[in-house]
C-alpha cells in the first residue's frame, strides 16, 4: 500500500501511456485511434516531468532573491518535453489531415473497412 | 486474436516500464552529482546566459540548434498538411456552415486583440517567467482559432501569415549566424546580458523567442485555417 502511495505519478503516467497504447491498438475509429495516440504522448510526456522532479523542489526560474539552484528539479526533461510536445501537435495535425483525405477517399474513418490498412 | 496481441504488447510495455522505474524513486535528488547536465544548468546559466528561467536558457541557448530542429520540423508539418489537403481527390458535397451565434461574433471582435496582447506578454517574457516563444503562439494562434470560429466571414489574410512566418523563420536563422559571426559558434550569446530579471537582459534569448513567437502563430494559424477551410 506504502509503495502504491510513494508511486502515484508515475502509476498515473503509465496507466495514461497504457491506455492510448490500448486504443491505438483496438479501436476501429481512425479519429480514435488519433485520440490514443495523443494520449500515449501526454503520458510520456508527463511520465519525463515526473522523473526531473525533486520533492519539495521549485521550478527552475530565479524570479526572486532567496531561491538556491538546490533546491530547484531539474531543468533538462522540461526543456526536453518542450520540444516533445511541439513536435506532438505537428504529428496531430498531420495524422488528422490524412484522417480528412482519407474520409474522402475511402468515405469512411472505419479502419476495418479501409482495406488497404488492414493488419 | 487482436485483443489477444493487444494485452501481451500492453504487459510487456507496463512491466518495462515498471522494472525501469524501480531504479529511479519518485522525488529523488538524482542531480546532485556535479557530472549531471541539470546541475551544471541551474548552477551557472544565470551567470552564462543572463535569463532567469533556467528551461528558457535551456531551449534557446545550450540547446538551441535543437530547437531550431524543432521549428523546422513544425514548418515541414504544416507544408505536409497544406500538400495532403490540397490535393486532388474526391470532393464531399459541400456543407453551408451555420453562422456563429451573436455572443461568439461579439466576443471574437472584442477578445481577438486581448488574446493577442496576452500572447505576445508571454512570449517577450520568456526568459524571466513560465512561458516563451512556443506557449506565446499557441496563444496568438489561439486568438486566430476564435476569428475563424467567430468571424467566419472575415477572411485572413494568408499571404501575410505566410510571409510573417518567413521572415520570423529568417530572423532566428539570421540572428544563430550572427553568433557565428561574432562570437565564433552558432547561436552565440553576442548581445549584452545586462541585469537579470528585467526585461532588456539576457542578449540575444528574448530576439529568439519573439522570432519562435511570431513563426510558431502565424503557423499554427495557418493550420488551422486549412483544416477549417478544408472541412466547409
Amino acid at each position: 500500500m506504502n509503495l502504491l502511495f510513494n508511486n502515484t505519478y508515475y502509476l498515473a503516467c503509465i496507466g495514461l501511456i497504457a491506455i492510448g497504447l490500448y486504443v491505438m491498438l483496438v479501436k476501429k475509429n481512425l479519429i480514435k485511434v488519433i485520440i490514443g495516440l495523443s494520449l500515449f504522448e501526454t503520458g510520456i510526456n508527463l511520465l519525463l516531468i515526473v522523473i526531473g522532479y525533486i520533492r519539495h523542489g521549485t521550478a527552475p526560474i530565479f524570479s526572486r532573491p532567496g531561491l538556491t539552484a538546490e533546491n530547484m528539479v531539474d531543468p533538462t526533461p522540461q526543456a526536453l518535453v518542450l520540444t516533445a510536445i511541439v513536435i506532438g501537435v505537428a504529428v496531430l495535425a498531420l495524422a488528422l489531415s490524412l484522417a480528412v483525405r482519407l474520409n474522402e477517399h475511402y468515405g469512411t474513418l472505419n479502419l476495418r473497412k479501409i482495406r488497404d490498412l488492414k493488419w | 486474436m487482436r485483443i489477444l496481441i493487444s494485452a501481451i504488447l500492453l504487459t510487456i510495455l507496463v512491466l518495462g516500464l515498471a522494472f525501469a522505474l524501480v531504479e529511479i524513486p519518485f522525488g529523488a535528488n538524482q542531480i546532485n552529482s556535479s557530472l549531471k547536465p541539470g546541475r551544471h544548468y541551474l548552477e551557472n546559466g544565470v551567470d552564462e546566459t543572463g535569463a532567469a528561467n533556467v528551461v528558457t536558457s535551456v531551449v534557446v541557448t545550450y540547446r538551441g540548434f535543437d530547437t531550431l530542429g524543432e521549428v523546422t520540423i513544425l514548418f515541414i508539418a504544416a507544408i505536409g498538411l497544406g500538400a495532403v489537403l490540397y490535393t486532388r481527390g474526391k470532393r464531399l458535397p459541400e456543407v453551408k456552415p451555420q453562422p456563429a451565434s451573436l455572443i461568439l461574433q461579439t466576443g471574437c471582435r472584442f477578445l481577438f486583440p486581448l488574446i493577442l496582447v496576452f500572447g505576445t506578454y508571454i512570449f517577450i517574457h520568456g526568459h524571466l517567467s513560465p512561458g516563451g516563444g512556443f506557449q506565446g503562439g499557441v496563444i496568438v494562434a489561439s486568438a486566430f482559432l476564435l476569428v475563424y470560429l467567430g468571424c467566419a466571414e472575415k477572411k485572413i489574410a494568408r499571404t501575410g501569415l505566410a510571409a510573417t512566418e518567413s521572415f520570423a523563420g529568417l530572423v532566428f536563422v539570421i540572428v544563430g549566424l550572427a553568433g557565428l559571426a561574432i562570437g565564433g559558434s552558432f547561436l552565440m550569446n553576442f548581445l549584452p546580458q545586462g541585469t537579470v530579471n528585467t526585461l532588456f537582459s539576457a542578449g540575444v534569448i528574448p530576439v529568439i523567442y519573439a522570432a519562435i513567437g511570431f513563426k510558431v502563430g502565424s503557423e499554427l494559424a495557418g493550420i488551422v485555417g486549412d483544416l477549417l477551410e478544408k472541412s466547409q
